[in-house]
């Protein structure tokens, strides 16, 4: 591989004008991502963004890599596609929760099972921004839009719960006010080996602004975010006075002083995928405390190194395909 | 063929014979069929064959629905279709011979599983009374055999039971029918070891049951009944009996080689396509890489980020796959990458008749997406023609930077004929440069890259990920030609649907010109696409025979079409356009050419007979 060569945020940055409303989420995922780049030793040539349709599917035009906005929905399995042919490119997914859960659900929760080499960007803002604000997947039941004027009545999608449902071996989530945890939690998608799902809560100012303000307004971060961190308690409140305990029920808060330190659940990434799954599930509403960070990163066969691990074992059986061999390797016969 | 030679004074010589094995799903008419195919190709018989077979895996035993046939036309001179009506059938139960027995020719040789002929069978097939006894088949020539009672006969004294050996009966008609039409034992018997290899009591059931059928035809007189039929004379060189999935596979693998480029398929399984992802998986030694998808949409996505990467992306389906891949084609021509589509098609619409043929699938081929989105569409019209045809489109593909269609279809997928093997150095020479190098400079005078500027191929660069200093965003959404910049300007996206309307009728400058067959002097001109060359060529050649002046051309570029296909259409006062549709290339013609083409249809899912076709030309001229 070519050496990778220092770069800023600027060489990663394409001449295009971003185009998103003043004031949205995506601007800083955008930097996040941008200041992250040149610290992870890739070079931008062999970096590739894919993206299907929507808002956040503008993505890749803004990065100074290979890029290409896709079609809705389909974004998963051309990266399927690219990282199978390709092993040696460092490729990414970006979508929000329409394209990657909706009309692309199919793709997303099978290129998580089967481990493909992706990191995956889901941005998450609870609505539909670029077709002017209908509901969206993971919008909450009743909720007032143009198409549900009555309030909808879709129960959402928990996208925690469905990656680590569709077998994904690295599921994760940060949001879009806090950039130093966004790089934090992209680093770590972006270092693990196979498909890597990071849901990124993204606010939509324009059709469904604070959706996640009671989670993410720095003033309530510490009572409302529940950072997980491999081989710690897992802890939160102003100070440090709540926690989460694993029971037969699932995942509860409790005030620590209640139970005792040593109740509290230490955050294990590499574990058993049910106690991942009851972190999914604890927060039932966007105004209860919510889970950060690493919910599971477990190691299991990347697709396309497998995959080419056929092939070369193919060739180490038999050699290299001989073109003559093949057309004579059904019975045949002379005429004269 | 000593053995043959030695008997000549009792076996009867003929130009060809055609055969329909007919039984029930479970009976192993498929394979029965395919064997009596490959002993004749080594014998070197030209031959044609017609597999046919029920949707249904196991159809309910006994019953007409549950009917397979494999139909397997051999002669000693070259022919182009498995045949008109069969001259014999091979009945293994009631529910065939109900089903078959108005397909073949009147006074053919009738073989009959007698065994299978009870009350609860003929019940099944809906027989009041016994058709072996009623009269039905009075004329025809009838061969009797207890196929099951022999057959487990001779295996009891092998020691197989009576309930495996019964599952042996289709050797024993396999036995009998190959004395009958003299075919040689040693490659059946040699299948049959490697095929069963290490389950020696299979191995030794099968044997006896095919040797048990060998001697029922000498020990019941029937050497009246013997027929020959001499190898053809076909142009020297190694022939192999291959179908039509096989070849496209394989021309896939040689394209691959030629260019340089690794294959990657992206596929969903479906009938009758999935035989080419099958084959495809099994040659990773050459650096094929094949994805089951979760569906059709991710099959053509995959194959599509393949594409981008530099592989020569596939895909392969049938017509419902082709409507669920729409909007990915239509990026793929927004993209200008090469992909390669190949629908083998079958009768629509929807589930339709996923096992029968039919070639309607042009018009989507054509105009199935949104928007102006014009594809290449090449189509083979013989199975060995798969292979060339493969290869043309990767041409196309990776010169042009587009998406090819290959409209195949079920007849030619499964049917097979003996091919002449191409000497690999005889191959077309396929060439692909990737773009290395800047090719613009920005506002501020710098050296950038544009994924749109084009060649004089009017294609564009093929820059794939990786490449130093080309970085570049790609997408659907219309861009101004050059940069590639997105650009929603009422001039740009109409100069953009033009120019990839014209870019797509450019690649006619690199098809070469129609031939025209037969008689060019002719008023009639017999136009074809597709898998309906075999019984147009037949037909043709039995019109000529019979002297009427009828003209040929068969077009295997649909879009574009050849060049000079106005000029030969305008010589002609009748074009007639047999078609497995309700006429779409004819409507193509009319709206291209304001030709009067008149169709001649078949949409049954089943392929024409040159018969057919003769009767229904000559009532079209008349």
């Amino acid at each position: 591989m070519t050496a990778v060569p220092l770069t800023t945020k600027k060489d990663w940055t394409s001449d295009q004008e971003v185009r998103w409303c003043p004031g949205c989420g995506d601007y800083s995922i955008l930097t996040a991502v941008q200041l992250l780049m040149p610290e992870i030793e890739r070079r931008r040539e062999d970096t590739v963004f894919i993206s299907g349709i929507g808002c956040a599917a503008r993505f890749p035009y803004y990065m100074n890599t290979y890029g290409m906005h896709s079609i809705h929905g389909r974004s998963p399995a051309i990266a399927t596609g690219l990282a199978m042919a390709r092993p040696d490119l460092d490729v990414w997914v970006v979508g929000g929760d329409g394209d990657m859960l909706s009309i692309g659900g199919n793709h997303l929760i099978h290129a998580l099972r089967r481990n493909v080499n992706l990191t995956i960007l889901l941005f998450n803002n609870q609505i539909y921004g670029l077709t002017k604000g209908q509901y969206s997947p993971t919008s909450e039941v009743g909720k007032v839009t143009k198409s549900t004027p009555m309030g909808s009545l879709d129960y959402p999608f928990n996208p925690i719960s469905l990656a680590l449902g569709a077998e994904a071996t690295f599921v994760a989530r940060t949001h879009d006010m806090d950039r130093g945890h966004m790089q934090e939690v992209f680093r770590r998608a972006h270092a693990h080996k196979g498909a890597a799902l990071v849901e990124v809560y993204q606010n939509c100012n324009v059709f469904n602004d604070g959706a996640f303000g009671a989670l993410t307004k720095r003033d309530s971060r510490d009572a409302m975010l529940i950072d997980l961190k491999h081989g710690e308690p897992v802890r939160f409140g102003v100070e440090q006075e709540r926690g989460v305990i694993i029971t037969d029920n699932g995942a509860e808060i409790v005030n620590v002083a209640d139970v005792g330190e040593d109740k509290i659940h230490v955050h294990d990434e590499n574990a058993d995928r049910g106690v991942a799954f009851a972190l999914s599930r604890l927060a039932k509403d966007r105004v209860s405390p919510t889970p950060m960070g690493v919910f599971s990163a477990i190691d299991r066969q990347e697709y396309g190194d497998a995959a080419s691990a056929q092939l070369a074992a193919a060739q180490e059986a038999n050699g290299p395909g001989d073109l003559n061999a093949l057309l004579h390797s059904l019975p045949t016969w002379d005429v004269s | 063929m000593t053995d043959t030679a030695d008997r000549t004074d009792e076996i009867r010589e003929v130009e060809r014979i055609i055969i329909r094995f007919a039984g029930d799903s479970g009976d192993g008419m498929q394979l029965t069929g395919d064997r009596f195919t490959s002993a004749s190709a080594l014998f070197g018989n030209d031959l044609a064959t017609l597999p046919e077979f029920p949707a249904e895996i196991r159809a309910p035993a006994g019953t007409l629905a549950g009917v397979s046939a494999f139909q397997v036309h051999i002669s000693d001179h070259d022919i182009t279709t498995p045949g008109d009506a069969p001259n014999v059938l091979v009945a293994m139960n009631p529910a065939a011979l109900k089903a078959e027995l108005d397909t073949i020719e009147p006074g053919a040789t009738v073989i009959i599983n007698t065994d299978a002929f009870e009350d609860r069978n003929l019940a099944k097939a809906g027989y009041d009374a016994n058709p072996l006894e009623d009269g039905t088949l009075d004329g025809y020539t009838k061969i009797e055999a207890p196929m099951t009672s022999l057959t487990k006969e001779v295996c009891k004294d092998i020691g197989v039971k009576p309930r495996d050996a019964e599952r042996s009966k289709n050797f024993f008609a396999l036995g009998l029918v190959s004395w009958l039409y003299s075919r040689p034992e040693e490659p059946t018997m040699i299948w049959i070891r490697e095929k069963f290899k290490g389950r020696d009591l299979v191995i030794a059931a099968n044997e006896a049951a095919y040797r048990a059928g060998n001697a029922f035809g000498e020990t019941a007189e029937l050497s009246a009944s013997r027929l020959a039929v001499r190898p053809a004379k076909l142009p020297g060189g190694t022939y192999t009996n291959i179908n039509g999935n096989t070849a496209l596979s394989w021309g896939l693998i040689a394209a691959s080689q030629q260019v340089g480029l690794p294959l990657f398929l992206g596929s969903y399984p479906i009938t009758p396509a999935s035989d080419i992802l099958h084959e495809l998986s099994k040659h990773k030694k050459f650096g094929v890489r094949t994805f089951q998808a979760e569906d059709e949409i991710a099959a053509v996505g995959s194959a599509l980020g393949a594409s981008y990467g530099g592989h020569i992306g596939i895909t392969t389906t049938s017509g419902p796959g082709i409507a669920l891949k729409g909007e990915t084609l239509g990026l793929a021509v927004s993209l200008e990458l090469p992909l390669i589509v190949i629908d083998i098609q079958r009768g629509g619409p929807s589930t339709g008749l996923p096992t029968k043929t039919e070639a309607a699938d042009l018009m989507m081929a054509m105009y199935g997406r949104h928007g102006e989105a014009p594809m290449p569409i090449v189509a083979p019209s013989s199975p060995s023609d798969c292979f060339d045809v493969a290869i043309e489109a990767v041409r196309i593909a990776v010169q042009y930077r587009t998406p090819v269609m290959i409209l195949s279809d079920g007849y030619l997928a499964n049917g097979t004929e003996p091919w002449r093997l191409p000497s690999v150095d005889d191959l077309p020479g396929l060439s692909v440069e990737f773009a290395s190098q800047t090719n613009g400079v920005d506002d501020e005078g710098r050296e950038v890259f544009w994924p749109y500027v084009r060649n004089d191929d009017m294609a564009r660069p093929w820059a794939i990920p990786g490449t130093d200093g080309l970085m570049h965003r790609i997408g659907g959404i219309e861009k101004q030609d050059g940069t590639g910049n997105i650009n929603y300007a009422p001039d740009n996206h109409e100069f953009m649907v033009r120019l990839r309307d014209e870019r797509i009728r450019k690649i006619a400058e690199t098809i070469p010109p129609l031939e025209i067959k037969g008689d060019a002097d002719a008023d009639t001109l017999i136009l074809g696409w597709g898998s309906t060359w075999g019984a147009i060529t037949s037909a043709v050649g039995r019109m000529r025979a019979a002297g009427d002046k009828v003209a040929q051309v068969h077009l295997t570029h649909l879009h574009p079409f050849a060049p000079n296909l106005g000029e030969i259409l305008g010589q002609f006062e009748n074009v007639i356009v047999p078609e497995m549709n309700l006429g779409q290339l004819t409507n193509l013609l009319r709206a291209e050419f304001l030709v009067d083409a008149q169709v001649i249809s078949k949409v049954s899912g089943q392929p024409f007979t040159a018969g057919e076709l003769v009767a229904r030309i000559q009532e079209a001229t008349r």
